[in-house]
């Protein structure tokens, strides 16, 4: 089953198009990182898979087909938005009561469970917590609705290092107990201890889309002599050149270990963050394949 | 950290049926709980006052009544000393009165949901189990009902309060401002206006802007019934005044016209409310 799928997914305000032609597949049990810089589209695409942005194009689906925003979709997705809101004069207890009552399944003892474990009183007003408070609490409140797909908008804004940490321990748990999530941030170094499946967005695109281990099994970096890099460029589909007085690396998708490496060059792995933030940098088109039609990109020259 | 372990989800939900209405009940009083609380606290302050102050008002109009055997010029000077006392007093409730419905819908209306969308709720309450068009349409019909019943009851209370001194200065329930006061036009008149303030609300996003835009349209809406709807179905009474306690004429078509104004009202107020369900549809994020 696949937790997400869209299919030319598009939202434009007006004329601005906050996301285009986004085509997606997540497959479930995963947890999936959606990364990019700020206007990526991360939330329009967030919202619109809990229904609540409308896409101007193509259609998004979740838990195996059920349409964004439906019924069945919501009752199983748990949804905590960017900035964790929470009604500001409500005590957490009557967070809870409220979630309990707006949903079919409430893990109630769960919940106090946790906001103990926490230290948040269940007498505190909402409002009152800190931001790091309200984002557990939100969580909380998400996590007890037991639901199938967590989709967290930049969790972990709010928080100090030691609350990420505690935060990401418990969206590990959720996955090991068989909860899809996808989140979204722009901590790329604290998305990789969590997340095992990676969608790249910039300028409302899909750069780059696929499981971890995939991605980084399908490019290598070359290092070798500056002067033949343009040859190798055009010989092997690249992502990124760098290059420096002697020797450049040019990043190069690869079928396998197996693909001979150019006389004079040397073959390394490339880094999860690398790699990211190499398809960030590149221009428009240089999608990897399978997410969009790129046929031959042109490669970002990166000064070293 | 945590050690709390979370059942898995099993895939059961193909064929679920939606959840109780009745759920409803306790969301919509937890969080419109200051509308639910001042809305009726208010009311029922205005209507301790006008039990009080009928009953002084009854028992003077009474008194002006069982004067006739007494000489005329006493009775005069009686009418008078009550003309500048009661009558100003029950004019100044019975503008109050007209100003009553919007004073108490859009208060309730206009937040319903700007509140949600100025501070972001609307992202939690809109993508819980329950539905947004449901859970939205569940919390505008419940406090509508206690607004109808609140004002409903407020509108009776007001037409025996006002009785007398109407019956004695020439006014009938026909004239356009004793007219919305009472009957099934003065919660119809709240009921519209709150469903104005709920729409303005959603279409403008924040509480206060929507608030005034709330006011201005519910004072061009009277203003269109008042010069150009009412008079379609409400036949104007022969101007002059009718002589002291002379027996007042029964206004023709008294109730025909209530339901006509009642009914349009309350079409409008439904046209608002499903105007708002579309923009909680399509018109979000």
């Amino acid at each position: 089953m696949n937790v997400i799928e869209t299919s030319g997914l598009g939202k434009s305000y007006g004329r601005v198009p906050a996301l285009h032609d986004c085509t997606l597949t997540v497959p479930a049990g995963r947890s999936a990182a959606l990364v990019g810089p700020n206007g990526a589209g991360k939330s329009t695409l967030m919202n619109m898979l809990v229904g609540l942005t409308v896409p101007t194009a193509g259609s998004a689906a979740v838990l195996g087909g059920q349409p964004a925003g439906s019924a069945a979709a919501l009752d199983g997705t748990g949804f905590v938005a960017q900035d964790a809101p929470v009604y500001r004069s409500l005590s957490c207890a009557d967070m809870l009561h409220l979630s309990r009552n707006l949903n079919r399944r409430f893990d109630q003892p769960y919940a106090e469970a946790r906001l103990a474990e926490l230290g948040i009183p269940l007498k505190k007003k909402a409002g009152k917590l800190s931001g790091g408070q309200q984002a557990q609490l939100a969580l909380t409140l998400a996590l007890a609705r037991r639901p199938s797909l967590l989709i967290l908008d930049e969790p972990l804004a709010a928080l100090d290092p030691l609350a990420r940490q505690d935060f990401l321990g418990t969206v590990m748990t959720a996955l090991a107990d068989g909860v899809s999530v996808l989140l979204s941030s722009h901590a790329l170094a604290e998305l990789e201890r969590v997340a095992d499946y990676f969608i790249v967005l910039a300028g409302g695109e899909v750069r780059l889309a696929g499981d971890a281990d995939d991605l980084l099994a399908g490019h290598r970096m070359l290092t070798g002599p500056a002067a033949e890099a343009d040859r190798i460029a055009r010989q092997q589909p690249v992502v990124q050149v760098s290059r420096a007085a002697a020797q450049a690396h040019v990043l190069v998708r690869t079928s396998g270990p197996a693909e001979p490496v150019p006389p004079g060059w040397e073959a390394h792995p490339v880094g999860l963050e690398e790699l990211i933030l190499a398809y960030l940098r590149a221009p428009g088109g240089a999608a990897q394949p399978g997410v969009a039609a790129a046929l031959r990109p042109e490669p970002t020259e990166v000064a070293r | 950290m945590t050690v709390l372990t979370l059942p898995a989800q099993p895939s059961q939900d193909a064929g679920m049926a939606p959840l109780p209405w009745r759920r409803m009940v306790w969301v919509t009083w937890r969080q419109h709980r200051a509308t639910l609380i001042s809305v009726p606290a208010v009311v029922g302050g205005v209507a301790l006052f006008l039990l009080l102050m009928g009953l002084k008002v009854h028992h003077d109009y009474a008194a002006l009544a069982a004067c006739h055997g007494a000489g005329a010029v006493a009775c005069e000077n009686r009418a008078s000393a009550l003309t500048s006392t009661d009558w100003t007093m029950a004019n100044t409730v019975l503008i109050l009165m007209n100003l009553a419905p919007v004073l108490i819908g859009a208060f309730a209306g206009a937040p319903v949901l700007a509140r949600e969308l100025e501070t972001g709720t609307f992202r939690y309450a809109w993508t819980q189990g329950f539905g947004r068009l449901r859970s939205t349409l569940a919390r505008i019909v419940l406090i509508a009902i206690v607004l109808a019943a609140v004002s409903g009851a407020l509108g009776e209370l007001f037409a025996w309060f006002f009785g007398p001194p109407m019956q004695n200065h020439g006014m009938t329930p026909g004239a356009a401002t004793v007219f919305v006061t009472r009957g099934l036009a003065f919660p119809a008149w709240t009921l519209a206006a709150f469903a104005i303030g709920v729409f303005l609300g959603m279409l403008i996003r924040r509480v206060i802007p929507a608030l005034a835009v709330t006011f201005g349209a519910f004072l061009a809406l009277d203003l269109l019934a008042w010069l150009v709807v009412r008079k379609l179905y409400l036949p104007e009474l022969a101007p002059g005044r009718i002589a002291l306690l002379q027996r007042l004429p029964a206004v023709p078509h008294f109730w025909p016209a209530q339901f006509i104004e009642a009914g349009w009202l309350l079409a409008l107020s439904a046209l608002l409310v499903a105007a708002t369900l579309w923009l909680v549809r399509h018109r979000v994020a």
